[in-house]
């Protein structure tokens, strides 16, 4: 690494002789492998360029368009559509807030199951495959299966954002479970507490501020899904933005981006005022 | 308990009674925003179609078990595209991103001004998702994997920004101070002072975003981005879930993997 700089390889000068000029030593030591990275780095750069298709007449063709966004985000168009986008975003709120708070009570018993210091090693598994199940695939694609089974409409985006909160939660609460201090539960243990009261009074209070640090920070993530999920059908104010764009209604998709914008500001500054306050 | 005391002895408490009853008054004011939610949520459903949720579960997953592998061939060459969106993206996203975050770091942003406006660059990209994005520019530059690549970058470019310009916040000052005192040009300075003390930060945030833009690039075909998302989109279409859960099994793999070399470069540059 670069830091640890002073100490590099053996000076090239003769002994007694010492070099005029420092030198940075390299990131990497090896000469072969940093000409192997280098080569394979422009290799696959070549290789990608030739493979993706540019249409370059179409791109020129699109290039008016572009600048037609640019122009309606100077004057965002906010009352032609003004009820669509009201109903839109105050659905988009509501799934946010719904799936956040359930997302967060669910994720709390999965995160004590994944926990290795408390959890017995098959619910260990189990609860980390949940986990992990819920966090690989993007928030869309399962709102696909959730559209089909729920049909459409604000509930299969609730429940979508469900499993995608259980999944960012359970892992993170889970990596706090385990780098707690476990000097007060076992001295609970030692004087014979029930499970109930050392997860109350022993785990609760060490892990409470980073549980509603996260999920506010969810709040956030979730209420910027919630804003796509609607463009397979799941409800929010997606579907709408998706329509202005099909209609080419610049004017009218630019006014959705700001109040997005302006939300989701609002939303950081406020969560930001509520951790300060409440940790 | 003291003895002198006459009146009821004031007990210790952890709050004073008024900041309990704005507890309390916070709290049921979130109830109430939750219940409305819920009802807001539960007047857009149709009630019909949930109880009939878990029939198309069963049918859904019926149809979806064995996976067509027949189809596999015929993903290769989208699997490619998907993972050239990411990676391309994420490149284009490291080399507009970076000077971006200098110049909205407080210790090297040239003016105050010039860091607002960065500021505000960074918040515009990270607010807006990559797949609103997409739908932007596959009006713009035509569907296909191009507009996925801008996509990807234009998200990517805030979330790199504002990762870095808190990185480069954190620095020490006394080697930019001290190559500052002994006259070193500014390049210098940025150079042997200031980046190397990022750099671990750098990489770990480039191989990061691009862990997620590998994730999100599997979607972009949906609004016609290119990558996997279109044979995606065309399968749930046809209602083909045998081929469907082909494409679920390889974007699973394929996380896998982007997770495991993230892992890998991270544990080697930190």
């Amino acid at each position: 690494m670069a830091e640890n700089g002073t100490d590099s390889r053996p000076a090239p000068a003769p002994a007694g002789a010492y070099p005029r000029h420092w030198r940075r030593p390299p990131a990497i030591q090896s000469a072969l492998a940093r000409r192997l990275l280098a080569a394979g780095l422009v290799g696959y750069l070549v290789f990608a360029f030739l493979n993706i298709e540019i249409d370059v007449p179409r791109l020129l063709q699109g290039l008016p368009r572009g600048l037609d966004f640019l122009r309606a985000f100077v004057w965002p168009d906010f009352t032609s559509r003004g009820g669509d986008i009201f109903r839109g975003v105050m659905e988009s709120l509501a799934m946010t807030l719904v799936a956040t708070v359930i997302g967060a009570l669910l994720s709390l018993p999965l995160a004590l199951g994944a926990a290795g210091n408390f959890a017995p090693r098959p619910v260990y598994h189990a609860c980390r495959a949940i986990i992990a199940l819920g966090r690989t695939f993007p928030e869309v694609m399962i709102a696909i299966f959730f559209v089909v089974m729920f049909g459409f409409g604000p509930l299969a985006g609730v429940i979508t954002l469900v499993v995608a909160t259980i999944g960012f939660l359970g892992k993170l609460i889970a990596e706090d479970i385990e780098a707690c201090s476990m000097a007060p539960i076992e001295a609970m243990r030692a004087t014979g507490a029930t499970l109930p009261q050392i997860l109350v009074y022993g785990l609760v209070p060490q892990i409470l501020p980073r549980i509603l640090g996260l999920s506010l920070y969810r709040l956030d993530i979730n209420f910027r899904e919630s804003a796509i999920i609607g463009v397979v059908g799941a409800g929010g104010i997606g579907a709408t933005l998706s329509t202005t764009f099909d209609r080419y209604e610049f004017s009218s998709a630019a006014a959705i981006l700001v109040v997005i914008i302006v939300i989701v500001l609002l939303t950081e500054h406020a969560s930001g005022i509520v951790r300060r306050r409440l940790l | 308990m003291n003895p002198a005391t006459t009146s009821p002895s004031p007990s210790w408490r952890k709050r004073t009674s008024k900041a309990v009853l704005l507890g309390w008054v916070a709290g049921l004011f979130f109830f109430a925003l939750l219940v409305a939610a819920f009802r807001q949520i539960s007047a857009g459903t149709e009630w019909i179609f949930v109880a009939d949720a878990h029939r198309q579960a069963g049918d859904l997953i019926a149809r979806m078990v064995p996976p067509r592998w027949s189809y596999l061939p015929s993903l290769v060459q989208s699997l490619l595209d998907t993972l050239h969106i990411a990676t391309l993206g994420t490149f284009a996203a490291i080399f507009l991103g970076t000077p971006l975050a200098f110049l909205a770091a407080k210790n090297t942003s040239p003016h105050p001004l010039v860091r607002q406006a960065a500021l505000l660059l960074i918040v515009s990209s990270r607010s807006i998702n990559t797949l609103i994005w997409a739908i932007l520019f596959v009006i713009i530059v035509g569907p296909g994997v191009l507009a996925g690549i801008f996509a990807i970058t234009l998200r990517s470019v805030g979330f790199i920004g504002k990762l870095l310009y808190e990185a480069i916040e954190e620095i020490a000052p006394d080697p930019v101070e001290a190559m500052r005192a002994v006259g070193a040009p500014p390049p210098s300075v940025f150079v042997y002072g200031i980046f190397p003390q990022v750099f671990p930060a750098f990489i770990g945030i480039s191989v990061f975003r691009w862990d997620i833009n590998v994730r999100e690039s599997t979607i972009l075909g949906l609004v016609g981005a290119g990558g996997i998302g279109l044979q995606l989109d065309a399968s749930v279409n046809a209602l083909q879930w045998s081929q469907v859960s082909v494409i679920l099994l390889l974007v699973l793999l394929m996380v896998i993997f982007s997770e495991w070399l993230s892992a890998k470069v991270r544990g080697f540059a930190i």
